[in-house]
């Protein structure tokens, strides 16, 4: 073998920092050779894709509120996958959040209390997280691998959304479209600017974003998620209750998947409809690999995938670029990503190995 | 005593020349030579790690060396896999046996043996008879499970006889075996060898290797270190080759009889749920402060059922909660972070994946028991104070590392070993359950550790030592006992109770006067 990876016993800090760089060049490289081949000008576009949508305020706003969902979810995954618990269900998650916070929304049109508001965030965090419940107690009382149970209820969450934005929670005085009524002003998220779109849900996601910091990083129930994650037997060594640490892990992953479900009806959007969510929670799963599980991690790799999903519709437009490039382009770089963590672990050997391998093939020529 | 020396054959049987082979980070053999004679009975020498089980898998052709050369009778020959090594009459007898339990005798052998050998029904006269020739008794119809340890590896000696054998390979063979059944054991390997069959015994207990072997090579950190004649070795020679230098091999502890009871087990009993696991039947047991009690035992013979009952990882309904008590709490029903509040730390037999974390840092290793030692405040995590606690553990214990970051997989066995039982110490338990405390560490490392285990005793604390290793038992023990299908015998004073005695316990005859079998039912 002309390449062969050794490992290196400890991780590398170097190329903790080296590896999303050296990734970031290859996609940039390859990006342009690809664009080239298809005849675009390589630097225009490259422009097109990850510098003009946050060139502006507006473009930035749009960046946030966009990445917002998905931060949320991320985060909460980091905590269910820190524990090794394979919660694939944020999506759900999410639709039953932004599910539960519009039916009440929808029934308190007229109130305006500021509490309204409080409420509704509470519902639509508490249904998440009630949903997430559902996976952890078929996991501890029956067992039942979280992936399956999860992503199934994916599909019930979302069916279930279905049948309430057609029938129940549709607007009477909507034409018979399939969306709710507009929300009353006190139910709504405030606006951080005049002129886009980004909201008061930022606040909550920084505040996630520091309580998952200091759950993982700083408490021990943090540190018993971890070890149950490594180690099981270790866990039960110590005494540590598993049931109850996936019980918490499940219910903080579907409480912040729930809390960005209702920060979307609630923020930009102001209504329940079908398309609550593009696939945010399914998103939310990369980037939490993305960013290592880290909450600063996710942080930037949230901000990278709504970058990706914006300055590919863009892409779209002004240059006409088929939408298949631009998700071949976002697939090259979560690639180039994840292959370069290779490095963290492993040492890659090259000619020195290839040397030394030929000296006993004299040997066995001899032998044959 | 060995047979003599058989007359050499101009052709060794097996001669490797200079055989390398190096893993990522570490060169497992470094030029390695070694032949054996037809009819010679060869020790393969050396600590854990020394290098002995890739040099047994390279003449298996498990694996392939580096570079060097291997010979068999002569010819120069390239092992690819076991079949071929097979097909040339090496057999090789691993320390896990790959047994299907469900199938019996006959079924295990025919399966081994491939189609062309026959059905296991053709098969059992061959396997009786070889099985009367060479001592072993054996039913070929008796399912597996109901096997002793020492009767499956009969099965695995007797599936490599099967064929035309010329070379045997036993990988540690005794470990697993009673004194008794040891000595049985020899004598078929003595009537093989007699028969012009190279046997290459691995092991690194000193005394079987001189009773048995002809010849030795000893391996050291990968190279030869010396070939020796054992029977005209000291102990003392053979270990200063093995280790390079034998201080605290042969360290005598004190004997005391301690004060009042800590820890007491009565007629504790648990059923076991897995069909082939082992269930406990009326343990008694009584440690006192201040003294060491080892409990000996084939492993498999209850071991881990009463580690994890011990230590809380299995808990018992509150109604049995009083079969067994820490001084005056009763504790079965507790878990295990509610018996470490009560005085106990507890060393786990496997160190990494049990008794500590190998990718989280020595650090956070320290952490994981050392919890409740006010590390941890208004739930959150005091890193100093953790960070602290691991230097003074590697500071006290001596424990090779570049610093208390490092993850605790890239520690060798007994360096880590040395670290998890000085975080146990450092948080003064009333009460210290170790299994196999050396197991798998060099010399040195298991002196520091039967150093510490004494100074806790003398510092007042109960310890319980659960081991394989008769030798260490005897070493550190101020009372005996022995495990067997479990059950407990008595407890006995060290030096009221002998090797032989120890031996007949371990086969299960707790009462009546010892007979030598290999029955352990």
């Amino acid at each position: 073998m002309l390449l062969s990876l050794e490992p290196r016993g400890q991780q590398s800090r170097l190329m903790l920092w080296c590896s999303p760089l050296l990734a970031a060049v290859l996609t940039l490289g390859c990006g342009s050779l690809l664009f080239i081949a298809l005849g675009h000008d390589p630097l225009l576009t490259l422009h097109t894709l990850l510098i003009a949508p946050i060139s502006d305020l507006y473009g930035v706003s749009e960046l946030l509120v966009k990445a917002l969902p998905i931060l949320l979810c991320a985060l909460g995954l980091a905590v269910a996958y820190q524990a090794r618990i394979w919660n694939i269900g944020a999506e759900g998650q999410l639709l039953l959040g932004a599910l539960a916070g519009s039916a009440l929304a929808v029934n308190i049109i007229d109130l305006q209390s500021r509490w309204a508001l409080v409420l509704i965030l509470i519902t639509g965090t508490l249904a998440g997280a009630a949903w997430a419940g559902l996976t952890a107690w078929l996991r501890t009382r029956f067992n039942a691998n979280e992936i399956l149970t999860s992503i199934m209820l994916n599909y019930i969450a979302l069916n279930s959304l279905l049948y309430f934005v057609h029938g129940p929670l549709k607007d009477p005085e909507g034409f018979n479209f399939p969306q709710s009524a507009m929300f009353g002003d006190a139910s709504r998220l405030p606006l951080l600017l005049e002129d886009g779109r980004v909201h008061a849900g930022v606040y909550f996601a920084l505040l996630a974003l520091v309580a998952v910091w200091v759950l993982l990083q700083k408490s021990f129930v943090g540190f018993q998620i971890k070890v149950l994650g490594l180690d099981q037997r270790a866990a039960g060594f110590v005494g540590f209750r598993e049931k109850r640490l996936i019980w918490l892990a499940l219910l903080i992953s579907g409480g912040l998947a729930g809390l960005a479900g209702v920060c979307e009806v609630t923020g930009p959007i102001g209504q329940l409809v079908p398309q609550v969510s593009p696939g945010y929670g399914y998103a939310a799963i990369t980037v939490a690999f993305l960013g290592r599980l880290n909450p600063i991690g996710i942080l930037f790799s949230s901000l990278l995938m709504a970058l990706l999903y914006i300055g590919g519709e863009s892409a779209q437009m002004s240059l006409n670029l088929p939408q298949a490039i631009t998700q071949l382009f976002q697939g090259m770089m979560l690639f180039f990503l994840l292959a370069s963590d290779v490095l963290i672990l492993y040492r890659p050997r090259l000619n020195l190995r290839w040397a030394r391998r030929a000296a006993p093939s004299s040997v066995h020529a001899g032998a044959l | 005593m060995p047979n003599p020396v058989p007359t050499p054959d101009p052709t060794p049987r097996l001669q490797l020349r200079r055989i390398s082979k190096r893993y990522p980070g570490c060169l497992a053999n470094d030029a390695i030579d070694l032949s054996i004679h037809p009819g010679e009975i060869h020790a393969l020498l050396g600590e854990n790690g020394a290098g002995k089980s890739t040099l047994m898998k390279i003449i298996y052709g498990v694996t392939q060396a580096d570079s060097g050369e291997l010979l068999w009778q002569g010819q120069r020959q390239l092992m690819r896999n076991p079949a071929q090594a097979r097909s040339l009459g090496i057999g090789m007898v691993f320390q896990h046996f790959s047994l299907f339990e469900t199938l019996s005798v006959a079924q295990n052998i025919a399966l081994a043996m491939g189609a062309k050998a026959g059905t296991p029904k053709q098969l059992e006269p061959k396997i009786r008879e070889v099985s009367q020739r060479y001592g072993m008794a054996l039913e070929p119809e008796r399912l597996v499970h109901s096997l002793s340890i020492g009767e499956r590896q009969r099965v695995e000696i007797i599936r490599c006889l099967m064929q035309d054998i010329r070379l045997l390979i036993l990988d540690e063979p005794t470990s697993v075996l009673t004194p008794q059944e040891a000595d049985e054991l020899f004598v078929t390997l003595r009537r093989l060898a007699s028969e012009g069959c190279s046997i290459l015994f691995i092991s690194h207990k000193l005394g079987e290797v001189r009773a048995l072997c002809h010849s030795a090579t000893v391996l050291r950190g990968g190279r030869v270190a010396g070939h020796c004649v054992p029977a005209e070795c000291s102990d003392q020679q053979l270990a200063q080759l093995m280790v390079g230098e034998a201080a605290g091999l042969l360290a005598h502890y004190r004997k005391v009889s301690g004060g009042p009871a800590f820890l007491q087990v009565q007629n504790l009993a648990w059923h076991n749920p897995d069909p082939f696991g082992c269930s406990l039947q009326g343990l008694d047991l009584e440690v006192r402060s201040g003294e060491i009690v080892g409990i000996a035992g084939v492993a498999g013979n209850g071991q881990d059922e009463l580690l994890a009952l011990l230590s809380g990882e299995q808990t018992l309904a509150r109604a049995d909660s009083a079969s067994i008590r820490f001084a005056e709490h009763a504790v079965a029903h507790l878990r295990p972070d509610a018996r470490r509040a009560l005085g106990l730390a507890f060393v786990p037999a496997e160190r990494l994946g049990h008794g500590a974390v190998p990718e989280l840092s020595l650090a956070d290793n320290a952490l994981l028991t050392a919890f409740q030692q006010g590390l941890v405040s208004h739930g959150l995590i005091q890193h100093d104070k953790v960070q602290a606690l691991a230097e003074q553990i590697i500071q006290r214990f001596g424990v090779k590392t570049p610093d208390a970051q490092t993850l605790a997989r890239s520690l060798s066995g007994g360096n880590l070993q040395k670290f998890i039982l000085g975080r146990e110490i450092l948080q003064q338990p009333r009460l210290l359950i170790a299994a196999h405390p050396t197991w798998g560490v060099d010399v040195g490392a298991a002196a520091t550790i039967h150093r510490a285990l004494i100074a806790l005793r003398d510092a007042g604390a109960a310890i319980l030592v659960i081991s394989e290793d008769l030798d260490e038992l005897f070493q550190i023990s101020d009372r005996l006992g022995a495990l067997c299908s479990g059950r407990l015998s008595a407890l006995k004073a060290t030096g009221d109770t002998t090797l032989v005695e120890m031996g007949g316990w371990m086969a299960g005859q707790f009462d009546a006067p010892c007979h030598s079998t290999a029955q352990a039912h």
